[in-house]
């Protein structure tokens, strides 16, 4: 049966729901709305909000310079890839400690997020040295390979978090029926844990588009994706806030629509679990 | 052998070698207006160089000196021409990083170069990079603000009249400062200001011995100056103003002088982006009668990392890119106005870019005036006028502007500051092995 809720509770709660959702929203909604300024608009004190001049200047500015094209590929294959590699990898590993642990796997766990504590920056030069000798600089291949190595323990954490919650038994249920280990993670496992593993590959490829380190430092001109090409828009002489927020509506725009098209997905995973 | 296979077999070695001799090079640059003109014309080098072609990588000068620097200490390989600052030439050409430039051809005209960019570029008598763009500091001042305030600027002013205009000029109220100088902390932030300061005081960094001059009374007298200053004429939030916050409250009417880089110049002079474009006067950066102006030096230049497998491409494309025929192209494109500046002497002698660009005179005085050898009023150990040419100067640098940035805010005293400035700079060098 439904609470009881009063009126002026919903309307406090949709308030407080609103300003949060605002003032979490309003940065996007700032460069988006500077990247239709001029430059002197941009930076003028006090600013305007929405009664200016509307501009797509820096739009054609940016598409002018920059190859749109190529940045946007390389993030699609560089995020996606990474993530279906990791996910390749990771939902065994997930099962493994999920549903045969031994005394170890939490050492094993905390020791995979260990590797998450270091500052990229601290294995910059060993990590360069060894892409330079085996021809890895500036390709895709190897920004797949260290975003899927960045982002695995992360995945691996959410997918057992997510098989956790998936009661033993019914594998083992199909492991009296005579399934196979691999049929029972492919046909039993896996469809059971789809909303987890939805939202951990939407979320992996969120954060493997917007990795602004090692997508910076190991690419130059044939692999570098979005970051890279809004990093080509900030400068510290000159005026440049409104092309740089241009650059980074075209470069955050794909990944928030489809952000928006899954969020069902999203937060259905999120909360897998509670709400089972 | 028949004289079929022998024809088709010279055939395919002539068109290989043909696709061998078209190379791709990669150069890596910073994002700044000059730059990005540069690529827009590019199509006039590759028209005269069919066999070469160009791939850029440009980024934001942080994650630009932080990608370059990563690549050639690695000796990595991924670009073969690389923008660089005055601050890195030296470093790296005494490190075996970078090739000479030896043949940049006949034409090319090197003693055209203006001397003070050129003599911070040669390191034992050998250019290791080109310049394409230079610049100093200079004073931008509202002439309207002064006049209403009765005020006549010089040519050549000192620290004390630019102190007292300041004062005079501020009116709180209204929101115009009398002054607005860099306050965010970084080595090319507050430092590049400071230090180019200071050397108008008569402080320097390091004595002869490499030992640290924080404690001595020049440093105390400079940054006792430029704090009250800025606390009695700058505006509020001054600790975390930069060029380009300077730049939007200059452009903005809120500010009555506002010393920075030369380059400014065509920025605040421009109505598309300045509300005051018709009311700015400049003059040389300050002194105190000591004999050095505070004014810095700086130049983007091209180079070639050692290594290179594509030194002559690439010397051709340095050649044409910061060459004379390369300052005509533009001004036949874009203009005089946005030929880049402060490199060349005969760009300063011709009659057409002094008409188009008013700050002219005032930029090569300026670039002349400094003299990156002798930065400082007493001698020194060190290349640089508003940096230290040593590698552990980024870090020391910003470590203290960060001292300096406090003592602006109002975080700490003066005596403070520079008291940790004397020991953090100590303790660095003595690490460094410069002092025991």
């Amino acid at each position: 049966m439904a609470r009881n809720v009063s009126t002026q509770r919903k309307i406090v709660v949709t308030v407080v729901a609103w300003t949060i959702g605002i003032l979490i929203f309003f940065p996007i909604l700032w460069t988006f709305l500077t990247s239709f300024k001029t430059e002197a608009e941009a930076i003028a004190s006090p600013p305007s909000l929405f009664f200016f001049d509307w501009t797509t200047e820096n739009y054609h500015e940016v598409q002018s310079r920059s190859n749109y094209f190529l940045h946007f590929m390389n993030s699609v294959v560089v995020s996606v890839g990474s993530t279906l590699i990791g996910l390749i990898i990771a939902i065994p590993s997930a099962w493994a400690m999920a549903f045969s642990p031994t005394k170890r796997t939490k050492d094993v766990l905390m020791w995979m997020l260990s590797t998450k504590m270091m500052p990229s920056v601290g294995v910059l030069v060993p990590m360069y040295l060894l892409f330079r000798n085996t021809g890895l600089l500036d390709t895709r291949t190897g920004l797949v390979i260290v975003l899927t190595l960045i982002n695995l323990p992360i995945i691996i954490w959410m997918l057992y978090t997510y098989f956790k919650e998936i009661p033993g038994e019914i594998l083992e249920a199909a492991r009296m029926d005579g399934a196979s280990l691999s049929k029972e993670i492919i046909y039993v496992l896996t469809p059971m844990a789809i909303p987890g593993i939805a939202s951990t590959l939407l979320l992996n490829i969120i954060l493997a588009w917007n990795e602004a380190f090692w997508t910076l430092n190991l690419s130059a001109a044939k692999a570098a994706p979005l970051t890279a090409f809004i990093a080509s828009y900030s400068s510290p002489e000159g005026l440049f806030y409104a092309k740089l927020s241009a650059a980074s509506t075209m470069a955050i725009a794909p990944i928030l629509i489809l952000g928006w098209f899954s969020q069902k997905q999203l937060v259905r995973g999120l909360t897998f679990g509670a709400v089972k | 052998m028949n004289l079929r296979t022998f024809l088709l077999g010279t055939c395919s070695a002539v068109a290989l070698s043909g696709l061998a001799q078209a190379e791709t090079l990669t150069i890596a640059t910073v994002n700044n207006g000059d730059m990005i003109r540069m690529q827009k014309l590019t199509e006039d080098f590759t028209s005269k160089n069919p066999d070469i072609q160009l791939e850029w990588v440009t980024l934001e000068e942080n994650v630009l000196r932080q990608r370059v620097t990563t690549d050639i200490a690695t000796k990595g390989g991924q670009y073969d021409i690389m923008t660089i600052g005055t601050y890195e030439v030296p470093i790296w050409a005494k490190q075996g990083w970078l090739l000479p430039l030896d043949n940049l051809g006949a034409g090319y005209d090197v003693d055209d170069l203006l001397p003070a960019i050129r003599s911070g570029l040669t390191i034992d008598g050998k250019l290791y990079a080109a310049p394409f763009y230079g610049e100093s500091s200079m004073v931008m001042y509202r002439k309207d603000l002064f006049e209403k305030a009765g005020l006549t600027m010089p040519d050549a002013p000192t620290w004390d009249f630019i102190a007292d205009a300041a004062r005079k000029i501020t009116d709180k109220n209204a929101e115009i400062y009398g002054i607005c100088l860099r306050g965010k902390a970084g080595w090319g932030e507050n430092m590049a200001f400071l230090t180019a300061t200071a050397n108008a005081f008569g402080a320097r960094w390091f004595d002869e011995n490499w030992k640290p001059q924080f404690d001595q009374p020049e440093w105390k007298n400079a940054l006792d100056f430029y704090v009250k200053l800025m606390n009695d004429a700058g505006p509020p939030g001054a600790s975390s103003n930069g060029f380009n916050e300077n730049l939007s409250l200059f452009q903005t009417g809120k500010c009555g002088m506002w010393i920075d880089a030369t380059v400014a110049a065509s920025f605040v002079t421009n109505p598309k982006e300045s509300t005051v474009a018709d009311k700015v006067g400049f003059a040389l950066a300050p002194d105190t009668g000591l004999g050095k102006r505070g004014n810095w030096l700086w130049a983007w230049n091209l180079a070639i990392p050692a290594g290179s497998q594509k030194v002559a491409s690439a010397e051709k494309f340095i050649a044409w890119a910061t060459g004379k025929d390369y300052l005509k192209l533009v001004a036949d494109k874009e203009g005089w106005a946005n030929v880049p500046p402060g490199t060349r002497t005969s760009l300063y002698a011709n009659p057409e870019y002094q008409k188009a660009a008013p700050f002219a005179k005032m930029t090569l005085d300026s670039i002349n005036a400094a003299d990156p050898k002798n930065p400082a009023v007493k001698p020194v150990p060190y290349v640089g006028v508003q940096f230290v040419a040593i590698p552990e100067f980024q870090g020391l640098g910003t470590a203290v502007g960060q001292q300096f940035s406090a003592a602006l805010a109002g975080q700490m005293s003066v005596d403070q500051a520079l008291a940790s400035a004397q020991q953090l700079t100590e303790r660095e060098m003595t690490k460094a092995g410069y002092i025991k």
